[in-house]
């Protein structure tokens, strides 16, 4: 009987920001009255929450390096916004060698910032505040001040576009459908090898009254969602992308070297450098990487928007670290997952949509954020010391 | 009946999986010095955590008894309250501070309820220190004192607590011989000012010439008190107490297949990592053999631990000269990743800091000196490397529930062996072994005094850092010895006692002293 409460315990505190999730959408679903989960709005809720959830996956890798953030994202986003606007529309450069362009300003962004973090040894806090100021500032230099719309419709396919339909059955998009139950086999395959190998193992497995309503219910959650995306356009481009990185970088992040290696650092640096792991190196591209993804979610939000503005990305570094701390993430470094910080950041967009919904005005919205995260991170805090 | 300052009855205590005491009954009697002693993960830090309200009431079974009354506390404050002081092994100073403020801190002097009154702090701190004969202007900041005195520190604060019970955790592992026979003493001393001690060692000898009594601990449960004076007390005794079987020998024995020069460090000197003006390695040259133990002795401070690490991917010094020959090549290794594909690996005196990462898993902690060896390109095997983790566990006996227990909840020993699985696994030559036995009991000690008789009986070399003579003596086949940043020594297994390394130091101390 106590084998059973660990075992829920433990399973419990995995799940606990599922959970989370789980009630607030509920809650959102019965306060607006169904509106919520409406297919319209369920792909609003992904384009409007994309670019915070590509920045939390490039900002979980900062957090996990020992509870470094960048504060610069936000401005960085703002900054390559403006560029690939005032490229295509004052230079006239078509939309793909701007995309490419605005990513590599991200790369030299990132190296810029990992230099002075992981070389010259500026604390990345005062490296990226630094940077968060620089870059807010040369946002307006290059807009002037102003906005610059609209933007070439191939630019903003990244941000609102649905990926093309093969063929559409009594009105719901086949193409959603069919990738739902792809990825419906896929899910249950890796399940059951996991299982499977931790069989081999002689590894503790969780009981079939856990695994089997669990994986009934992911199924479900799958295929409801492919379903309500069905019903509307289909497949967002952003989701593609979204779902593209989180695969993405939970492989790197848990099945390689240099994954392994972040975790390391963030666990023990002392202890990871003296095992050969180059700590440097490692702090370095964490930030490289960072300064890609805000540049891509940068071009995305631009894309969202139509428009280049020069208070785009104002606050988005705290709604992506916010993302990964709700998720789970340790403020010391050396444990949280690319899953969690979105889960995390899923939370929060459901959060702001839901009150949006309900006419709460933007005020009261950011008061309700900021209570939601003190409340997770204090739970999870709380949780911790009393497990020990 | 007897009366105790202490009793602590039926006193049982589990943690997630692990029943860490059983049934415990611990008497200590006034104005004692009582020792307590059990290998590593007995239960002796559980026990003392219970008693000083680390665990607090409620998370125990049993009772605490102090002088009669049943005591039930919730944190340390309640047990400080009733005059009971814990000094752990790390020791609890704010090195920035002075020592005034270190041993007043939380238990400060004041006027009107919060303002610090600093003369009062000042001619008390003094007072106090007189007893325990620490001899420093109390404006010295714990940072620029060592770690004898350090530990002064923190009894002079103890003391100022007003402190009944006083309990040392290991409190002589990190001292130098001098050092340690001065604490002894004070113990010693303070037991006639009446303050009841409970000491926490390893060192049996020491624990043996101080003790009035001695409770040893095994597996969690209570073994047998030895009484000065009622009960024959020798260390063998106590060994066998506290592992449950004899050992015949401190040491394994093992065969002597040394082969030729295989590693050498020619002409080595580097300066302070901090300071670049001040030579902390001299002009130093060493070389090993295969299969060969090669110790380096030294007093604290020798510059043991920089040589070694300036050689393993400069992790110590700067301005770094010299050469570094392998298998007849000069090699160059400018990080640790060269270091460790050079064949040499180092394991730390420092494990808790520097040798694990504590919030990881044992898995992780193994195979991170030698991923690649479990990947394909950057992506690792997940299978492959469970199963040499796994290999590991067994050879070496690691007791953990699996492998993916976190290295944070093993007890010192077990640690230890993950710090060696982990290097092992590096595939190395040349491995160089830090105080491999620091803070680790008798049984898991012959336990790693075996692996490396093992490892040099597979060709490897192993140079050995040790402050306990003993094992240098026991375990090389060659010794150099260390002072002042330079290699003052070099003794062969036959010549080397504890007094020839002693006279090597004492000489070279003179030689410094005339030039």
């Amino acid at each position: 009987m106590n084998k059973v409460g660990n075992l829920l315990r433990g399973n419990l505190r995995q799940y606990i920001m599922v959970i989370a999730l789980v009630v607030v959408i509920v809650f959102f679903q019965i306060l607006t009255g169904g509106v919520l989960l409406l297919p319209l709005n369920v792909a609003n809720l992904i384009s409007q929450n994309a670019y915070i959830l590509i920045m939390a996956i490039g900002m979980l890798l900062c957090i996990l390096t020992g509870g470094n953030v960048d504060l610069s994202v936000g401005s960085v986003a703002g900054f390559v916004g403006a560029i690939s606007a005032t490229m295509m529309l004052k230079m006239q450069v078509p939309v793909l060698p701007t995309i490419i362009v605005s990513l590599l300003i991200g790369l030299v962004i990132g190296f810029w910032q990992g230099f002075w973090i992981a070389y010259v040894g500026v604390p990345a806090f005062i490296a990226t505040l630094g940077s968060m100021l620089i870059f807010r500032g040369l946002t307006y230099v290059v807009l002037k001040g102003t906005s610059l719309a609209p933007l070439p419709a191939g630019y903003t396919f990244l941000a609102s576009g649905f990926i093309p339909d093969i063929a559409s059955v009594g009105g719901l998009n086949l193409l959603a459908l069919l990738l739902g139950i792809v990825a419906s086999i896929l899910y249950v395959f890796r399940e059951l090898s996991i299982r499977k190998n931790k069989r081999k193992y002689g590894f503790e497995i969780s009981p079939l009254m856990f695994f089997i309503p669990k994986v009934v219910g992911i199924l479900i959650v799958i295929n409801a969602f492919s379903f309500t995306l069905a019903s509307y356009k289909g497949i967002p481009m952003v989701l593609v992308i979204v779902i593209a990185l989180v695969l993405v970088y939970s492989f790197i992040t848990m099945k390689t070297i240099p994954g392994r290696h972040i975790y390391a650092f963030g666990g023990n640096a002392k202890a990871a450098q003296l095992s050969g792991v180059n700590t440097k190196k490692v702090m370095f591209w964490v930030y490289t990487n960072m300064g890609v993804l805000a540049a891509l979610a940068g071009v995305i939000f631009t894309g969202r928007l139509n428009s280049a503005t020069p208070k785009a990305g104002v606050n988005f570094e705290m709604d992506a670290i916010a993302a990964c701390f709700i998720g789970g993430a340790s403020t010391s470094g050396g444990v949280g997952t690319v899953v969690g910080a979105m889960v995390g950041g899923l939370l929060m967009g459901v959060l702001n949509n839901g009150m949006s919904i309900m006419g709460i005005s933007i005020d009261w919205q950011q008061t309700i954020k900021g209570f939601v995260l003190l409340a997770a991170v204090g739970f999870d805090v709380y949780s911790k010391s009393k497990s020990k | 009946m007897e009366q105790y300052a202490l009793e602590m009855r039926n006193i049982s205590k589990s943690f997630p999986g692990v029943k860490a005491l059983d049934n415990v009954n611990f008497k200590v009697k006034p104005k004692h010095i009582h020792a307590l002693v059990g290998e590593n993960g007995a239960g002796k830090s559980t026990l003392m955590n219970i008693l000083s309200g680390v665990h607090p009431f409620g998370t125990y079974e049993g009772e605490i008894v102090i002088d009669g009354q049943v005591c039930a506390f919730k944190n340390i404050k309640d047990s400080e309250a009733m005059g009971i002081a814990i000094i752990h092994q790390e020791l609890a100073l704010i090195p920035q501070l002075s020592i005034a403020e270190n041993v007043f801190l939380c238990n400060e002097q004041t006027d009107f309820g919060s303002v610090i009154n600093w003369n009062k702090t000042h001619t008390r701190t003094l007072e106090m220190m007189k007893k325990v004969g620490l001899n420093e202007p109390i404006e010295t900041k714990i940072k620029d004192i060592g770690m004898g005195k350090q530990q002064l520190v923190e009894i002079t604060k103890a003391l100022a607590k007003d402190v009944k019970i006083l309990i040392l955790d290991e409190p002589t592992a990190a001292l130098n011989d001098d050092d340690s026979k001065h604490l002894l003493d004070l113990l010693l001393e303070l037991k006639e000012q009446g303050i009841t001690c409970i000491i926490i060692s390893h060192k049996l000898h020491e624990v043996t010439k101080v003790a009035d009594e001695i409770t040893v601990l095994r597996d969690g449960k209570t073994i047998e008190t030895l009484v000065k004076g009622v009960d024959e007390i020798t260390e063998s005794r106590i060994i066998i107490d506290m592992v449950g079987r004899e050992l015949v020998d401190r040491f394994p024995k093992r065969s002597h297949q040394i082969g030729e020069v295989c590693f050498e460090v020619k002409n080595w000197s580097a300066y302070d990592s901090k300071d670049d003006t001040k030579l902390v390695l001299k002009n130093i040259n060493i070389n090993t053999r295969r299969g060969e133990v090669v110790g380096i002795a030294g007093l604290m401070g020798a510059g043991r631990t920089e040589f070694v690490m300036s050689i393993f991917g400069r992790s110590f010094g700067k301005k770094i000269e010299g050469t570094i020959i392998k298998d007849g090549k000069e090699i160059q290794i400018k990080n640790v990743s060269d270091a460790i594909k050079h064949g040499i690996a180092y394991a730390t005196e420092d494990r808790k800091n520097a040798g694990l990462i504590l919030i990881d898993n044992i898995k992780s902690n193994i195979s991170l000196t030698a991923l690649d060896k479990v990947s394909k390109g950057i992506v690792i095997d997940e299978n492959k490397e469970i199963k040499v983790v796994e290999d590991f566990r067994e050879k070496l006996r690691i007791k953990s529930s699996s492998i993916f227990q976190k290295t944070g909840n093993l007890s010192g020993g077990n640690q230890q062996k993950v710090v060696f699985s982990k290097w092992i696994f590096s595939d190395p030559d040349v491995l160089i072994l830090d105080e491999p036995t620091r803070g680790i009991d008798v049984g898991a000690k012959y336990e790693i005094y075996t692996i490396i008789n093992e490892l040099t009986a597979n060709g490897k070399t192993i140079i050995l850092i040790s402050s306990e003579l003993p094992e240098i003596i026991g375990m090389c086949d060659r010794v150099y010895v260390m002072n002042e940043g330079r290699i003052v020594g070099e003794l062969d297994a036959e010549d080397a006692s504890q007094v020839s390394i002693m006279n090597c130091i004492m000489q070279s101390n003179q030689e410094v002293y005339h030039e």
